[in-house]
Formats: structure tokens, sequence, C-alpha cells
């Protein structure tokens, strides 16, 4: 019975960034209505927290799925490093032309994690305050969650 | 269905050591955590249970009850512990988190008698924690 039991592991990460909502598809009045505050073109910051979850057998040497140095490296290179105290808009080639909602930026979080070799990716949550949330599993219709 | 979900706390300590392997190799994978001496956690656990909610007393479960059990089965074998040691279900494994929400499963399902157990999750702190479920349960 025991070969039936899923184990997953959840790493919580941290990172600071500012972006702006704004959609070239849209225009200036329209944008505006859509985003609110958001849409301010000087953009805003949150401290985004991001929780990773991957499963895989249980190594019995190690009594891991993953080991945590592994997968911190690999977050710290692919994720922190590359939005921690940046500008989605301007700095991350991703967002040049896409809107840097919450629901992309947990979609591009995962699209990054899913090459993490060791363990298999299960769910990507962001949290961009304490009171939003965002989850996306990599299914086939994007299918994710907004936790309100 | 509805899932109900209590959640305890515990503290405890452990190490990690395999003993098949060199000491060079048990420090290099499991660096810190490899002290000799142990080191220690406040571990938070949160046990699930689903099920139809009793149309008499309109419970899934008597929350006194899972109180019961998780007081006896896990807090008198694991809290204030040294989890290597002390832990018989835990001999001759690393107590990870993974390995520990294991062995919580194992010793909750048996017990849990009105509805049935659906998840473990127990949190190591707060931004590291081991989910534990039966496969194809789905997660919600």
């Amino acid at each position: 019975m025991s070969d039936e039991l899923k184990i997953e592991l959840g790493r919580r990460y941290r990172f600071a960034a500012s972006h702006r909502l704004h959609s070239e598809k849209l225009n200036e009045e329209e944008n505006n209505r859509l985003y609110g505050k958001c849409n301010n073109p000087y953009g805003h910051g949150h401290n985004y927290v991001v929780e990773v979850r991957v499963s895989g057998p249980v190594d019995p040497a190690t009594g891991m799925v993953a080991n945590l140095a592994d997968l911190d490296a690999f977050v710290e290179r692919e994720v922190i490093e590359a939005f921690d105290l940046k500008s989605f808009n301007e700095d991350v080639a991703e967002f040049r032309e896409q809107v840097p909602t919450t629901e992309n930026v947990c979609i591009e979080i995962f699209q990054r994690l899913r090459r993490f070799q060791k363990a298999k990716l299960e769910r990507v949550r962001v949290e961009e305050t304490a009171n939003n949330a965002f989850e996306y599993t990599g299914g086939e219709n994007k299918d994710r969650t907004a936790v309100q | 269905m509805v899932y109900l979900t209590r959640k305890i706390e515990f503290s405890a300590s452990h190490l990690y050591h395999n003993p098949a392997m060199s000491a060079e190799e048990n420090k290099r994978v499991f660096g810190k955590c490899n002290n000799p001496h142990g080191h220690g956690h406040n571990y938070t656990l949160e046990v699930t249970v689903a099920g139809e909610p009793d149309p008499v007393t309109g419970m899934v479960l008597d929350l006194k009850e899972l109180k019961e059990i998780l007081e006896r089965e896990i807090m008198q074998r694991m809290d204030h512990r040294f989890l290597n040691y002390e832990v018989e279900e835990l001999k001759g494994q690393i107590p990870t988190c993974e390995n520990i929400a294991r062995v919580i499963w194992k010793l909750l399902e048996p017990k849990i008698n009105q509805g049935r157990l659906y998840k473990v999750r127990l949190y190591e702190s707060p931004d590291l924690f081991a989910e534990c479920y039966r496969n194809g349960a789905g997660q919600e």
C-alpha cells in the first residue's frame, strides 16, 4: 500500500519586483479603466512569495524527494536572480510584450522551473500580496486558480 | 464532500546521517543537517480528513476524537523527542519532512474511522513542508 502514497515537497521563496499593468492592445482610456491604479506609468512594486511544489519517489538513501540545496540553487538562479529587485516590464524579456499580471508571472515561473531535472514540478503558487494568490499546475488548458 | 483540517504543533530534534555513506559523503549530501549533535524545529502538522457530515451530528468526525488521536499517536510519540533515536517508526530512515509525513500518514490512517484521511502536511519551518496523500486522490 505504501507505494500508493504520494509525497510532495513544498518550499517558499521571496522576491521583490515592480510592474506596470498596461496592454499594447488597448488604448490609453481602456488601459486606465481596466487596470486602474496598476496602470500608473511609473509602475509599482510588491513583495512576492513563490511556493514551489515538487514530487517524486523518496530516495531511501537521503529520505528526500529532491535535495533542498539543488532545488534552492535552481530556483535562485532561474527565478530569484532574474526577478528580484527588477522591473518585470523593463528587465525581463518575457514581459516586453506580455502584461506582467501575477497570472502571467506565475505561468512564467512554472515554465522556468519545469526544467528542474531532479523532481517533477507539480505546482507554482505566487502570492502577490497577503490577499492575492495565483496557482498554476501546467495543464494544457493552462488551468489556474485565483484564490481571493 | 467536506474537508476538515486540524492543526497541531510539536517540537523535536533530528539529524541527517546515512551510515551506508562515508563521513565526507554525508557532509556533502546533508550539509549542516549532518551535525552529529542534531538540531531542532517547531513542526506544524495539518491533518485533513474528507467525508460527508453525519446527518444527526453535522460532523465529518468528532473533532475531540481527532484531537485525542493526534495527541496519542503524534504528540506523545514525537513532541520533545529526538526523532532519530526515540521514534520507533523512523528507525533506519532519515527523518526528513518527507519521511516523517509518510510515517504520520501510516500512524493516522488506521485510526481514523469516520471519514477518511485525505492529506497530511508537515511544516518543518514556515518555508518548507512535505505533503502526503493517496496517489490519484487529487489535489483540491
